[in-house]
């Protein structure tokens, strides 16, 4: 590279950084077209400019790492608890003081460390073909591992974090032994493959090919708009365990302020915009999720699949325990 | 990077001092090598038990897989690639000129999306199953997410490399090596498999070795299909199992794989010359009789239907859907973009590659084969893979250059090199130096040393030589290189999210946007526009390569 051009460049980037203090740049894997209208709302709002570029979270973390202390973004956002539990155990994230977050965000769906917070759930939960199959017949995760399923249980692929937060969460409910067990009986009742994404099984279920499958309900949202004749439907599993533990799996796509970022304050407040009432609609609706914030209700086609207990185990187990159940699944046979 | 000049001619000779070509050889491939370094660093930090979790649980399936698959694609491809490059270059039939570059189309489709359509088209929940269940009670007739389907798909989608680079070798020797094997009495037939296809043979082997190393590093097709390879375990090492270091060492395993499968190749044909044939060569094509000719239009018209039409058709279909929704004045941007990049990444890989082909030319032993060897490893790089080995020296390398502007400018920055095109467009040359680098060098093989001798002896500059002997007989496989690496480029992700600036979004990036959630339908119309902006350097060529033909 020539000096001049070098030169020339270090002035433009100096120019740049000084005339846009107050923006916010934020590393995002949670798609385009499901923040970039939120953060429109934001900069209309208040003026702040709000800068982003999306990718996987494995590459997006390796790039916070490798950029250190030159790093030039304020937030990184996750579609998933457990990259956010990574990305605190690089040391990637910075613990941060906001009263309304955590008002707006319950103590389960965020960092015991405030690092970070979850900003909408993500609900995994059964979906049953109505023809072949009664709601009295279904009860709990860990039910579809009794043989009386075999041949009629479709997965989705166990490379998909969604599945691995799940059985993570059931390593940290009954223990890794009961956990492997489970998982096992899963992978005897398979009707098929696991397949690469929620909404193939659900097709798969509506279809006949297996009778229930695990999914993420905005995947179900988002083929019952498109074909409300689909022979499937929403079941809500662990409701009637006595635990306090027990309810159905979720999982939060949430943001923290990077370690280094140049604008901490301006990412706390955008933060907790997106967890504000105004917000919150915008941010879980637009992709049929759950909002993060309790007293905010999910658009009426979310609300419409009635109301469910949760599992109040901490999301941040779905990082911590991971690895486990991804060794876990390989173990089992689950592809 | 240090370029030498080209065409400087004799410098060295005596001695250890260095000779331009194999100085710039060496740039080129110590650039290459920065993500191979990277990779190796990672095993100061060995995770005995992670590998032992994936030798144990994981790998003894995939390598079964990924043995099957590369048979399989490299059978796949080799067929239909060479058997279409025959029938295209020598054969005469109607609706021939037509198919020739038709049969180049698939090319603009991405493998992934060929596979996802052929999913939703085949699988049991889909309409062709859905239809025979219904009308005619035909169950468990076959299954697409299976090695076959795999095999099926990967070959549809690649076998164009072949095609082209092969086409090109038939074109300009082809039919005489068939009339001189008629001559000493071979069959049509014999004389193909005798004579004209060991001719070919360096140009089917480049082909196919880019073959072999997109399929080896590929991700996307085999997540669609849940078909675990290779890749996918050095994948799930690092998103699953956080374990980046694990990821690059199992990534360090495969180069190594590719290239002890180079090496043996280029040894395996070592003892062969392969000289040139009068350009003339292709006006004498074989006209077929009329059945045969019927098949020939057949053969062809079904392998594009299905690994084009019906894939477009679907794609068409789909954008048509969410058109309203989604299709806005962006689109020219994200167009521009991918154009953009394609065009310089182009440039570069073509220029980078035909020096290092002539730096072998120049330097047939010694360092500059291997040289080479290394340089063209990164198309077999896994590609998030090679993103994050390319990327973190760059923010290293940003990182001392910030704290000097710091300390001597009071530059309060975060970005000098990182979000720059020139880091984007060495991230790119990195990786597709081989797409340009298989057509050009087997093109150049054809120039015997004769042609450079007779030249010479007639006074000829080395710039002369170039540009009045070489030019001509390697403009087609510049052009190979060129369709091959712009096409390529465009479809590429992982580099591209990775090293982008802030705005400069693609096609690709769109397609990824998409998909990363599932909306595989939404991500039929960025899909269908790379497929319409990657058919113009098809056009481009095919209307260049008639214009000069007449």
């Amino acid at each position: 590279m020539k000096l001049n051009q070098l030169i020339a460049m270090l002035a433009l980037a100096a120019c740049a950084a000084t005339a846009l203090a107050e923006e916010v740049v934020v590393y995002s894997a949670r798609n385009e077209q499901l923040i970039k209208p939120l953060f429109d709302a934001y900069t209309r709002d208040t003026g702040v400019q709000i800068k982003f570029i999306t990718g996987s979270e494995g590459p997006l973390m390796e790039r916070l790492k490798a950029e250190g202390q030159n790093t030039p973004a304020d937030l990184l956002l996750t579609v998933d608890a457990g990259n956010l539990w990574q990305a605190s155990q690089e040391g990637l994230l910075r613990p941060i003081q906001s009263k309304i977050l955590q008002d707006n965000v319950p103590a389960h769906l965020r960092d015991p460390n405030n690092e970070w917070f979850g900003l909408s759930v993500r609900a995994r939960t059964l979906v049953y073909n109505t023809g072949k199959v009664k709601p009295s017949d279904l009860s709990t995760y860990e039910h579809l591992a009794d043989p009386k399923w075999k041949g009629r249980l479709c997965l989705r692929s166990s490379k998909k974090v969604y599945n691995q937060s799940l059985v993570a969460m059931m390593i940290t409910e009954y223990g890794e032994a009961k956990a492997e067990a489970i998982v096992k009986g899963w992978v005897n009742n398979l009707a098929t493959l696991p397949f690469p994404d929620d909404t193939k099984a659900i097709e798969a279920v509506a279809n006949g090919q297996c009778d229930v499958t695990v999914v993420n309900t905005y995947y179900f949202g988002r083929l019952i708009e498109k074909s409300p004749m689909l022979a499937a439907a929403i079941f809500w599993p662990n409701q009637k365990l006595s635990s306090k533990d027990a309810g159905v799996h979720v999982n939060v796509s949430g943001a923290g302020v990077t370690r280094h970022a140049k604008n901490p304050a301006g990412a706390q407040k955008l933060m907790e915009w997106l967890s504000s009432d105004k917000a919150q609609n915008l941010y879980a609706d637009k992709n049929l999720e759950y909002p993060v914030n309790p007293r905010i209700r999910p658009d009426s086609i979310v609300a419409g699949w009635g109301d469910f207990k949760q599992s109040l185990i901490n999301v941040k187990e779905a990082g911590s325990k991971q690895v486990q159940a991804v060794k876990l699944m390989d173990r089992a046979g689950y592809k | 990077m240090a370029v030498t000049t080209p065409g400087t001619g004799l410098i060295a000779g005596a001695g250890w001092r260095a000779h331009p070509w194999v100085v710039y050889a060496a740039c080129v491939a110590a650039l290459v090598l920065v993500p191979v370094g990277v990779n190796m660093l990672s095993f100061l930090r060995v995770d005995g038990d992670m590998l032992g979790h994936l030798t144990h649980f994981v790998l003894p399936e995939l390598l079964v897989n990924t043995f099957w698959l590369l048979l399989g694609v490299g059978l796949g491809v080799s067929v239909l690639g060479v058997s279409l490059a025959w029938l295209m270059a020598i054969c005469e039939f109607p609706g021939r000129r037509w198919f020739e570059w038709a049969l180049l189309l698939p090319l603009a489709l991405p493998a992934y999306v060929t596979a996802f359509v052929a999913i939703d088209l085949l699988d049991f929940s889909c309409p062709v199953q859905s239809w025979l269940r219904q009308a005619w009670g035909v169950t468990g007739l076959f299954e697409i997410r299976s090695r076959g389907g795999v095999v099926l798909v990967m070959s549809l989608a690649l076998y164009p490399y072949v095609y082209l680079i092969a086409k090109s070798a038939f074109a300009t020797q082809g039919a005489m090596a068939l009339e001189a094997a008629q001559s000493l009495g071979l069959t049509r037939t014999r004389g193909f498999f005798r004579v004209a296809l060991p001719m070919a043979r360096p140009w089917i082997a480049a082909g196919l070795m880019l073959v072999m190393m997109e399929t080896l590093a590929d991700f996307g097709t085999m997540a669609v299909f849940g078909y675990d390879t290779f890749t996918t375990a050095i994948y799930k090492a690092w998103y699953s199992l956080f374990s980046l270091p694990a990821a690059a060492q199992l990534a360090s395993v495969l180069l190594l794989f590719v290239l002890v499968a180079v090496v043996i190749e280029q040894r395996s044909r070592a003892h062969m010359r392969y000289g040139a044939v009068g350009r003339h060569a292709v006006s004498r094509r074989i006209p077929l009789s009329q059945g045969l000719a019927w098949l020939a239009c057949a053969y062809a018209a079904v392998v594009l239907v299905v690994a084009f039409v019906i894939p477009v058709t679907q794609l068409a279909f789909w954008s048509w859907q969410v058109m309203d929704q989604d299709l806005d004045a962006r689109y020219w941007g994200f167009a521009w973009h991918s154009v953009a990049l394609a065009v310089m990444a182009t440039v570069l890989v073509g220029v980078t590659a035909l020096l290092l082909a002539y730096a072998g030319r120049r330097h047939r032993d010694g360092a500059v084969p291997w040289l080479q060897r290394i340089a063209t490893l990164g198309y077999a790089f896994p590609g998030a893979i090679l993103a994050v080995g390319f990327f973190i020296p760059v923010a290293y390398l940003d990182n001392w250059l910030i704290d000097m502007a710091r300390a001597w400018f009071g530059f309060q920055g975060t970005e000098i090199l990182k979000g720059t095109l020139a880091v984007m467009l060495l991230a790119y040359l990195v990786r597709f130096l081989a797409v340009g680098f298989g057509p050009i060098d087997s093109g150049l093989q054809r120039i015997t040393r004769n042609t450079d001798d007779a030249a010479r002896s007639l006074g000829s500059s080395t710039w002369h030589l170039l540009s009045r002997v070489h030019w001509p007989m390697l403009s087609v496989s510049l052009q190979t290189a060129a369709v091959l690496t712009f096409v390529d480029v465009m479809k590429e992700m992982p580099i591209t999210l990775m090293t982008r600036p802030f705005g400069w979004d693609t096609l690709a990036v769109r397609v990824f946007e998409m998909t990363s959630e599932g909306e595989w339908e939404r991500a039929a119309l960025p899909s269908l526009a790379m497929v319409v902006v990657g058919i113009l350097p098809v056009l481009l060529l095919t209307w260049r390569t008639s214009a000069t033909r007449h």
